[in-house]
């Protein structure tokens, strides 16, 4: 069994949606964790407040600091869960159900965690 | 209380407490003795209370009986190893040193040896096993009944963990501030089996079943008075464990067979017990630990109200998602599942039981049974079937067959 983390990357909800319709998304993907983690596939999960978001770069070997992680990009990094999975596909099926989906141009990235057994 | 019924009473209360007291005056490796000493406490008991009438104060008394018997013990022991010079001298000291029976060594003792008992080293069967038998003063032959097995396996597993503990050279003492986390972790997890085995087990003696109950309650509450493992999660437990013991009057009719939740008449829950674990809830909810134990309480407090509401499902399976994430275990799986189909549905619900895949599980297809119910009763049928092909006892097998008739 291979563990890999499915990373969300999304608008910032606050920005396009109601407080109503932010509780619904909550109700939504704490029950697609609650079903992934009924099937006994889930390993931990992380969600990444857009708030107080910083980004550390360098220019001329001096780091400079922006808020945010959004420069040009809308969809960013909203949180990642790790699941176990006998094989690539298994993750993206679980992937498929993620409410982070329903929003046009969001996206899950799918990614096998490194085993640390020396080889990768 | 006449004598009859005196001594098993005073066995039950009293000699968990002896027993402890000693083991933890001999240390473990010489639990057999501490053990033979109480035994032989409540003999002499029996034999001089049934000649020359009961002692005004019987507990005293057989507080005298041990002690003495033990000092005994140890003097003739100390003739035997007289070549052992040191241990002479140990023993004499401990001779001198008197055995204590206050109250408070009582609780100290009782509370040290839950967590000697409890100890990774040995299987959690045999953790229960020893649990009854030296925290609970139950016979071999009530926990053999408990276990649905025969007192010569009990025997076995029993002299097998003491064994072990004594090879591990288990001392019986609380644990370090840094580690009675961990270990905390390890008792409650017992206390819960040993209550589920009550709650639960399909031993059709119901007064044992209760009383594990009980003990596992009182166990829990000896750990919630003393301020060292008084934390959050014990509170839980015991909330949780008053919730579900709350229903015990009502999950059963007088043939014996199991009532269910949706069938039980709900005025028989026992009120009391329900304001207990509430007021334990409240205490659970200091410091920001969420445990499983806090978890299973709140979905066992929203069961206290059998009316069903939109708000009373959707909360049951956020919990359930929840306890999920801490703890996978294959009821809470189907729980999980069954809180949806109540809360949005059946036929999502059905959506998500067929991923779970539990199929060595009788109560996988009883809920996949119940949520084909009404929808499509073909597949209720099959599901209903291999629920009643796996069951293991009578009551579950009579249960799928109501379930089919009723189809």
């Amino acid at each position: 069994m291979e563990q890999y983390a499915l990373i969300m990357r999304h608008e910032d909800g606050t920005k396009v949606a109601s407080p109503e319709q932010l509780q619904e998304w909550m109700k939504q993907t704490m029950d697609w964790i609650g079903g992934i983690a009924a099937q006994n596939k889930f390993v931990s999960g992380t969600g990444l407040p857009f708030a107080d978001a910083k980004v550390v770069t360098t220019k001329n070997s001096k780091p400079i600091i922006t808020n945010g992680p959004f420069g040009d990009i809308k969809e960013t990094i909203g949180g990642f869960i790790v699941v176990k999975a006998d094989s690539v596909e298994e993750a993206v099926e679980f992937a498929k159900g993620c409410p982070v989906l329903q929003g046009e141009g969001n996206s899950i990235e799918v990614r096998k965690i490194a085993k640390n057994d020396g080889v990768h | 209380m006449q004598e009859p019924e005196l001594i098993p009473h005073l066995f039950r209360t009293e000699y968990r407490k002896i027993v402890s007291v000693l083991c933890k005056y001999f240390g473990f490796e010489q639990i057999e003795i501490a053990e033979d000493i109480t035994s032989d406490t409540f003999l002499t008991a029996a034999q001089t209370w049934g000649l020359n009438g009961i002692p005004p104060n019987p507990v005293a008394w057989l507080y005298h009986v041990a002690k003495n018997k033990a000092k005994n013990y140890l003097q003739r022991n100390a003739l035997f190893t007289k070549k052992v010079a040191p241990e002479i001298k140990a023993n004499q000291d401990r001779v001198e040193k008197e055995i204590d029976l206050s109250i408070e060594n009582i609780n100290d003792s009782q509370l040290q040896m839950m967590f000697a008992i409890c100890h990774p080293a040995i299987p959690a069967e045999a953790q229960i096993g020893l649990s009854l038998r030296i925290l609970c003063g139950f016979g071999i032959d009530e926990i053999a009944d408990a276990f649905l097995t025969n007192k010569e396996t009990i025997n076995k597993r029993l002299s097998r963990a003491k064994e072990k503990l004594k090879e591990e050279k288990i001392r019986i003492e609380l644990p370090r501030a840094a580690e009675i986390d961990e270990r905390l972790e390890m008792v409650l997890r017992t206390i819960y089996l040993l209550f589920s085995e009550g709650y639960y087990s399909s031993s059709q003696n119901q007064t044992i079943r209760k009383e594990l109950c009980d003990e596992a309650m009182r166990l829990c509450a000896m750990l919630i008075e003393n301020k060292a493992t008084h934390k959050p999660e014990v509170s839980a437990l015991l909330a949780l464990m008053c919730f579900h013991e709350s229903r015990f009057p009502a999950r059963q009719n007088e043939n014996g067979e199991l009532i269910l939740y949706q069938d039980q008449d709900e005025t028989r829950w026992d009120q009391e017990l329900i304001s207990k674990g509430a007021y334990y809830l409240k205490e659970a909810a200091q410091g920001n630990k969420l445990s499983k134990y806090h978890l299973e309480a709140s979905i066992a407090w929203w069961h206290t109200i059998k009316e069903d509401s939109k708000e009373k499902w959707e909360t049951i399976l956020q919990l359930y998602n929840r306890l999920l994430q801490i703890e996978y275990s294959p009821i809470a799986a189907l729980n999980r599942t069954y809180a949806l189909s109540k809360a949005d549905g059946k036929p999502i619900a059905i959506h998500e039981a067929e991923k779970l895949k539990l199929t060595d599980n009788q109560f996988y297809f009883a809920l996949l049974g119940e949520l084909y119910t009404g929808i499509d009763t073909t597949k209720a049928k099959q599901n209903f079937q291999k629920a009643f092909s796996l069951a293991r006892t009578q009551t579950d097998k009579q249960a799928m067959q109501k379930k089919l008739e009723n189809l």
